[in-house]
């Protein structure tokens, strides 16, 4: 996946500095304005969620039950514990955040608090810790980053078609080998967002299933995270503390922010619940709780 | 040439090696790690036990019996020689514990008690820590066990003498409910 963005952007990149005479100049400057854009999500990144989200740092005395979740999975997880805070508001979520294991933090609100048992409460803590342990934080802001250049690109390129097509037109000879490059790059332009976008929220996807498999794996309880799913998907509470730029570290799609209609699926950064639970259920009759 | 390609693939075989042993030390060092983590978490359960005790008997002073099993059991516990008696007498705890907390059911004032409470949960966590704690200990053997039984690993390992690992398991006897008897 990743292999394909690099693709898609290299592609852009390279067409970009054909059609503008540029030359390897816009992909550098491009690249610079990725990694800047890499270095400052990645180092803050727990810090900007932590603000958006109005979340404030749980404490043991006040939440010793979750406290003692989190540290006890986080030693099955094999990962030192990660910093939790709390949400107040009455829609069951969470989410993880922190480019590593040394600097995770988990969010719970408070509403999870109170609808979940303690065995769903732990398959929902050990689905957020296997983000952290997977790494999934760092992939996906390496995604979203990738994106953004790949957007970038495009605009540049669409722009420079804008002011710049007249005059390469002109040039003569080349005309003909040009006027091609100049569709596949107009294609490209277009397409490629879309396309970036559809990648990423692919990537998401299948994280969601790998966390919901590790976290299985770390409670050998997948029923209760199974349990706990449905439990907040059936919730109908909109999630007034997300927005659309932290809907997808939930561990489910904010209510407001669902899409309704066959495209939905595409277009999710989440797995669809039904199809999640199936899965979970399908290793839990495994065990020897199972008839 | 052929001398200049023939000393390539040694140097190569070589980091290889090196590679295999370095991931073999790696995985050996991480089973010993959750070792000691199980230790951590049973010797914070010996540390709450007192403040517990000290706690029941405001309010239970006479329930004399109980509190000599609990302390009985927990001296043994920390006493214990080598694995096998350790895990006895761990059991021996546990059901002492619950006997304890069984009878707390019947005061009301205690079980309302703050620190008792705190107690109570403090004690519930560290038993489900010292669980993943042995949960962990297993996977990590499991994966060091694998590396050692797997081609290519499994010459190293044969060569540099990393034998394998004991998994935590459960004696037979011990699945049986405990009776705490000190006879």
């Amino acid at each position: 996946m990743i292999f394909l963005f690099l693709v898609l952007v290299g592609a852009l990149g390279w067409v970009f500095g054909e059609l503008t005479g540029f030359g390897y100049g816009g992909l550098a400057a491009a690249l610079v304005i990725a990694a800047a854009m890499v270095f400052t999500s990645y180092y803050a990144s727990d810090k900007i969620v932590l603000a958006m989200s109005r979340a404030r740092e749980a404490s043991k005395r006040e939440f010793p039950h979750l406290y003692n979740s989190v540290e006890g999975l986080a030693i099955a997880a094999g990962i030192p514990k990660p910093k939790l805070y709390v949400i107040d508001d009455t829609a069951p979520n969470a989410f993880a955040t922190g480019r590593d294991p040394e600097h995770a933090v988990i969010a719970v609100t408070t509403g999870l608090l109170e609808k979940l048992d303690r065995l769903e409460l732990e398959g929902v803590i050990a689905h957020e810790m296997s983000h952290i342990k997977n790494y999934d934080i760092r992939l996906m802001t390496l995604t979203v980053v990738l994106v953004g250049v790949v957007v970038l690109l495009s605009d540049w390129l669409l722009r420079s078609f804008w002011w710049g097509g007249g005059r390469r037109r002109g040039d003569g000879n080349s005309g003909g080998g040009l006027g091609v490059l100049f569709l596949v790059g107009l294609a490209l332009a277009l397409l490629a967002p879309l396309f970036a976008n559809l990648i990423k929220l692919s990537i998401s996807r299948r994280r969601e299933y790998l966390a919901d498999a590790s976290g299985a794996m770390l409670t050998r309880y997948p029923i209760g995270l199974a349990s706990a799913l449905r439990k907040i998907s059936d919730d109908r509470e909109p999630l007034e503390a997300a927005n659309k730029a932290t809907s997808h570290l939930y561990i489910s799609p904010p209510k407001q922010l669902t899409v309704g209609g066959k495209v939905k699926e595409l277009w999710s950064t989440h797995p669809p619940i039904e199809e999640r639970i199936r899965r979970l259920e399908a290793l839990g009759g495994a065990g020897p709780a199972s008839s | 040439m052929s001398v200049l390609i023939a000393f390539g693939i040694i140097v190569l075989l070589l980091l290889m090696f090196a590679g295999l042993y370095n991931r073999l030390v790696n995985l050996r060092n991480r089973v010993d790690n959750a070792w000691s983590q199980i230790d951590v978490q049973l010797k914070r359960r010996y540390d709450l036990i007192p403040n517990l005790i000290e706690t029941v008997k405001g309010y239970a002073a006479h329930e004399k019996q109980l509190f000599e099993n609990v302390t009985k059991a927990r001296s043994e516990a920390i006493s214990a020689g080598n694995v096998g008696e350790q895990a006895q007498a761990e059991n021996m705890l546990t059901g002492a514990l619950r006997s304890l907390f069984a009878v707390a059911e019947n005061y009301p004032d205690l079980k309302a008690n703050q620190n008792f409470m705190m107690l109570q949960e403090e004690l519930s966590g560290t038993e489900s820590k010292i669980a993943f704690a042995r949960q962990f200990y297993n996977d990590t053997v499991m994966s060091f066990n694998t590396a050692t039984q797997t081609i290519p690993t499994n010459m190293v390992a044969g060569m540099f003498g990393f034998t394998q690992r004991e998994y935590f398991e459960i004696e037979e006897g011990s699945r049986e409910p405990v009776k705490v008897d000190f006879s």
